[in-house]
């Protein structure tokens, strides 16, 4: 049955109706000053069960991976395990106020500490700050260390930062928000980094690069040792970009490979909640060439119990207080109730996940780059000159499915990118290999029941470029619009 | 596809096409077709120069957003205005009305220097396979 699209509280709003009672005033009233009143204020009126029956619905409609498959591509769409709910909603966490004294904050410091350690350890580095809020942010910690490692040394015609074509695009965003100029590097015809296009590139002027491994095609960058010793040969520093760490866990230290500074995506690999959800956490790690240069403040042990330590060269800080402080307390939930062990096999997991998926659906979807994948794979979702990979994604949804990432990365024309994650069992993902391919069948049958898909969501498809275009951004606009 | 015979390209899509003492430069229809729906180009200034190569402005799809980059060094004497409220004309018509802008060339050699029509198109067959 199709779902209708709720009434919204403005077009359900009749005057005077009203869900709470104010007491009556025990001060006496001021006016406002007549030049300071508004004249006109759209706010809908309505019943308290008007309220509920709406935001009901609402989350009856809401998709998330508690309810439904969510193969959406470089996200890591991973479950939230509820007992990190159980142990971030404990009081002595979730009711501490970041301003206690140190010495009534010993629990919530040493968490902070443990947490520090347990992603050096997991990544090969010296120290990690947890203090970024989300992986962009990561990102930009990262790139402004290493502007001040350079400063620092008085090297300071470093001006280049390198990145490879495939890319997150938040890479050449961070690069030219640190100051820095983006010099693109090509891929080769594996979708690895063109290792000649890189040498060519290094020289004096280079201040890094930013590479993520596996990459965004789901493909690990098998000469990674030669391509950071490239980079370290011009007396640059390489930025890895952990947004893909969940493929690797326990069997790939990226400090082992030459990567001096990372952050990990909380939100993505240590199943903390997002899309929709979050707040986001991106801790940053490095090693002793940059833990100096860490944002602060870090947590250190010393003879009196934990306490807080700024960095000799510290950038700063990042964020006010601690971090996000809930997101660390379910990432160490998440990181102890697995273990060393767990944590490499539940990439082990997500990689098979992967390649089982790839190959089911390789005859109908061929991936771009045949190789065995990591935790995710490229498809290309294009399947006639009428049926394009938006087509196929949009038909999904009627199935209940989250549609896989579209479109990206750029480098691959109508991409299909799909990340299973290991949370996934073998049905579900015969399930989807099924549906995937029925929709193919579709495509060649009925081409038009793709192009005109979504037909069971509240709203069918939706005009992008009219969107684009005609952006409404109030309520009171709405009427403008047909939905 | 289209690839216009009076158009040098550049490996990253734009076309550069001699106008009288000036060259108007635009992105080519293969550029058009892969970004899909045009709805927001942004153009340099008036009277700002630049060199062959540096990225002179945006195009924006509903897909991605990618720099466009100079054909050819020079300063900027006309941009298209019409753009502005209609990026669609891009899709529709990128090498006539679809123009980005105009440039003073400060060495016209370099025109030459661009890949044919014929060239370029080679060159896209070899991305598509």
């Amino acid at each position: 049955m199709r779902k209708e699209r709720p009434k919204l509280l403005f077009e359900i709003s009749r005057p005077g109706r009203r869900a709470v009672r104010l007491p009556e005033n025990e001060v006496p009233e001021t006016e406002i000053p007549a030049g300071l009143r508004r004249k006109k204020l759209t706010l809908p009126e309505l019943s308290e069960l008007d309220v509920v029956r709406y935001f009901t619905r609402l989350s009856q409609l809401n998709f998330s991976i508690d309810t439904n498959f969510y193969p959406l591509g470089s996200c890591t769409m991973k479950y939230n395990p509820k007992l990190n709910e159980a142990t971030s909603s404990l009081e002595g966490f979730s009711g501490h106020h970041p301003l206690t004294p140190m010495k009534f904050s010993q629990g919530s410091l040493e968490l902070i500490y443990r947490l520090q350690a347990q992603l050096s350890e997991i990544s090969g580095f010296a120290q990690a700050s947890l203090q970024p809020a989300a992986g962009a942010q990561g990102e930009l910690t990262g790139v402004l260390m290493i502007r001040a490692y350079h400063t620092h040394r008085g090297d300071t015609k470093r001006r280049k930062m390198l990145i490879p074509d495939s890319a997150h695009g938040t890479n050449p965003a961070t690069v030219t928000m640190a100051g820095y100029e983006v010099v693109e590097i090509p891929s080769d015809t594996e979708g690895n980094v063109d290792l000649q296009a890189l040498k060519a590139a290094c020289d004096d002027t280079v201040a890094g690069l930013m590479i993520t491994n596996p990459n965004t095609l789901g493909l690990f960058e098998r000469r990674i040792e030669e391509v950071t010793k490239a980079v370290h040969d011009c007396g640059g520093l390489v930025y890895g970009d952990g947004a893909n760490m969940n493929a690797i866990l326990g069997i790939l230290r990226p400090g082992d490979v030459g990567i001096d500074v990372m952050h990990f995506n909380l939100h993505k690999t240590f199943s903390t909640p997002h899309g929709g959800g979050g707040p986001g956490a991106g801790p940053v790690a490095t090693n002793e060439k940059l833990v100096e240069f860490l944002p602060g403040p870090i947590v250190e042990e010393s003879a009196d119990g934990f306490r807080f330590h700024m960095p000799k060269h510290t950038i700063g800080r990042m964020k006010a207080f601690h971090g996000s402080f809930g997101m660390l307390v379910r990432a160490f939930t998440y990181i102890l109730s697995n273990g060393g062990s767990g944590l490499r096999e539940l990439s082990e997991i997500a990689v098979l996940n992967a390649n089982y998926l790839k190959h089911k659906v390789s005859e109908v979807f061929p991936a771009k780059y045949n190789r065995t994948c990591m935790h995710e794979f490229v498809s290309v979702g294009k399947l006639s000159d009428r049926v394009h990979t938006m087509d196929v994604a949009k038909r999904l949804l009627d199935y209940g499915m989250h549609a896989p990432t579209v479109y990206f990365p750029l480098i691959v024309k109508e991409a299909l990118m799909i990340e299973p994650t290991e949370s996934e069992s073998v049905e579900t993902l015969d399930e989807f290999a099924a549906v995937l391919l029925k929709v193919a069948k579709e495509a060649e049958e009925t081409p038009e029941l793709l192009e005109q898909a979504p037909h069971e969501m509240p709203l069918r498809r939706l005009d992008e470029v009219y969107a684009a275009k005609n952006l409404v951004l109030r309520a009171q606009d709405l009427a403008e619009v047909e939905l | 596809m289209n690839f216009d015979k009076d158009a040098r390209y550049l490996e990253s899509h734009e076309w550069a096409k001699k106008d009288g003492e000036l060259v108007a430069c635009g992105v080519s229809d293969y550029a058009q077709d892969s970004l899909g729906d045009i709805v927001f180009v942004e153009l340099p200034e008036l009277g700002s120069s630049f060199n062959k190569g540096d990225a002179f402005g945006v195009v924006e799809s509903v897909k991605a957003a990618s720099d466009v980059y100079m054909p050819i060094s020079g300063e900027i004497v006309e941009i298209n205005g019409d753009l502005e409220d209609s990026p669609e004309t891009v899709n529709s018509d990128p090498f006539g009305a679809g123009w980005l802008i105009k440039v003073k060339p400060s060495n016209p050699d370099e025109l030459e220097a661009l890949l044919s029509a014929d060239d370029y198109k080679r060159f896209t067959d070899g991305l598509d396979s």
